[in-house]
């Protein structure tokens, strides 16, 4: 009995492994975009332009007010339905990249905002350019007040990421699925993929901690 | 030949006016002690000489440059008028001699070895050379705002603007500031100075502005303004804080 859970275990391991692989690349891609996204949409949103202000906002509020579920099914079944054809892992990247664009520009924002506005008018008044104040002397401080938040928000992302497993993604989510409609072991499967999971944000959390401590040092 | 010149200035934020229609010039090389009770717009009033406050109504020039025109670089004006902060403002994730050359290297173009070189004379002059590789939390009050005011200098700018320069400094770190400010005055450099150090007034201004309500009450040499202030509000002001 013992010995066949482990022979299962041992089987399935392989195609767990991929799958990890697989929403390793995924969150990593994503992250990516949701970075580069974020800084854009937290920029807008401390611009004094009310047009990108408006833009940002409402794009904030779009994909923080609807389900990622919804989002991912909208880019990988929506989209053909007007011609346009996605692959799933694209879809699901892109999927995963928007919405944490959204909660990264809100974070960005909060992290720019904690900047005491003396340092704006400070490197103003000594003749830089708004764009020259926000490199030079807002976003380098408020990278310090940004990493903690991001790095929830990257764990959160790499849980989430288990959703693109119903548009037929092979991430570790799918392949455990896979494997126990094969073998009917679900409890033993869904074990082992919440393990691999927990690994994964383990090494993360600590990634982030580790990136904090490098970030006081000037402290 | 008068270095900055202000035509009917209003500010308001929002419904409130701050400045009601101000009207000043300032020569070459003098020292301008703004002084006043709090809420009179005195720094409002500074603060609109290097556009740090968008002007309402009025005009403003540096330099024969109308500062508040359509076209004019605002950023350009600013390398010409250097500001000195109550709180310092320091960037707190730069040492001090970065904090000094960053605006000259990036603004201005200068060279990097040279901006040092000058980074390091001005350190000499507000008496810090030893700190130059110090972060600001590091500093006392007083050394932070010595430092402000080289990185002020650093751009060599034709004005320096001070906005209650020794406000949030311990007692016996004011005067270190106020010696480095006075050397600059005997050096020639036109300063208009918002603070409450009657004695630095008296002792460095040329002249003396009174502020109460958005309006300059009243003029004049700090011997007429301390010793013989023609203006009731003035005399009020004065018996309150001396």
């Amino acid at each position: 009995m013992i010995v066949d859970k482990i022979t299962v275990l041992r089987q399935a391991f392989p195609y767990l492994l991929q799958g990890a692989g697989m929403t390793i690349r995924l969150t990593f891609f994503a992250v990516m975009i949701g970075i580069a996204i974020g800084t854009i949409l937290g920029l807008a949103r401390v611009s004094r332009n009310k047009l990108f202000k408006g833009l940002a906002k409402a794009y904030i509020e779009f994909f923080r007010g609807t389900p990622l579920l919804i989002q991912l099914f909208l880019l990988y079944y929506g989209l053909p339905n007007l011609g346009i054809d996605i692959q799933s892992h694209v879809a699901a990247i892109l999927g995963l990249g928007l919405n944490s664009g959204a909660y990264v520009g809100e974070i960005v924002r909060s992290g720019i905002n904690a900047i005491d506005t003396g340092q704006m008018e400070a490197a103003r008044s000594l003749g830089m350019s708004y764009p020259q104040a926000m490199k030079y002397v807002i976003l380098p401080q408020a990278i310090k007040q940004v990493v903690p938040p991001l790095g929830n928000e990257f764990i959160a992302l790499l849980k989430d990421s288990s959703l693109v497993s119903v548009i037929a993604v092979r991430d570790l989510t799918r392949q455990g699925r896979l494997i126990i409609s094969r073998t009917y072991e679900s409890f033993l499967i869904f074990t082992a993929v919440a393990a691999l999971y927990f690994v994964m944000t383990f090494i993360m959390t600590r990634l982030v901690n580790y990136a904090e401590r490098r970030l006081n040092v000037g402290d | 030949m008068s270095v900055i010149k202000v035509e009917d200035l209003h500010k308001s934020f929002g419904d409130l006016e701050v400045l009601s229609g101000i009207d000043e010039e300032i020569k070459q090389g003098e020292v301008v002690v703004v002084i006043g009770p709090s809420g009179s717009g005195k720094s409002t009033f500074l603060r609109c000489l290097n556009r740090l406050e968008e002007i309402t109504a009025g005009k403003v020039w540096i330099d024969e440059e109308q500062i508040n025109s359509l076209e004019v670089d605002i950023n350009k004006i600013r390398q010409e008028t250097g500001m000195v902060f109550q709180h310092f403002n320091l960037f707190p994730h730069k040492n001090v001699l970065e904090n000094i050359t960053l605006a000259p290297v990036k603004v201005k173009g200068v060279e990097p070895k040279q901006a040092e070189k000058i980074a390091y004379d001005l350190l000499d002059k507000v008496g810090l050379r030893d700190k130059a590789s110090s972060y600001p939390q590091q500093l006392s009050g007083g050394q932070k705002q010595r430092i402000a005011i080289a990185r002020a200098l650093a751009m060599q700018p034709k004005v320096m603007l001070f906005d209650e320069p020794t406000s949030a400094l311990d007692p016996e770190m004011v005067g270190d500031v106020l010696e480095v400010m006075k050397a600059l005055a005997e050096e020639g450099m036109t300063m208009v100075v918002v603070t409450h150090e009657m004695g630095f007034a008296r002792e460095v201004g040329d002249r003396v502005l009174f502020m109460d309500q958005g309006l300059i009450v009243e003029v004049g040499p700090p011997e007429q303004i301390f010793g013989n202030p023609q203006q009731e509000r003035t005399q009020e002001f004065l018996a309150k804080i001396l």
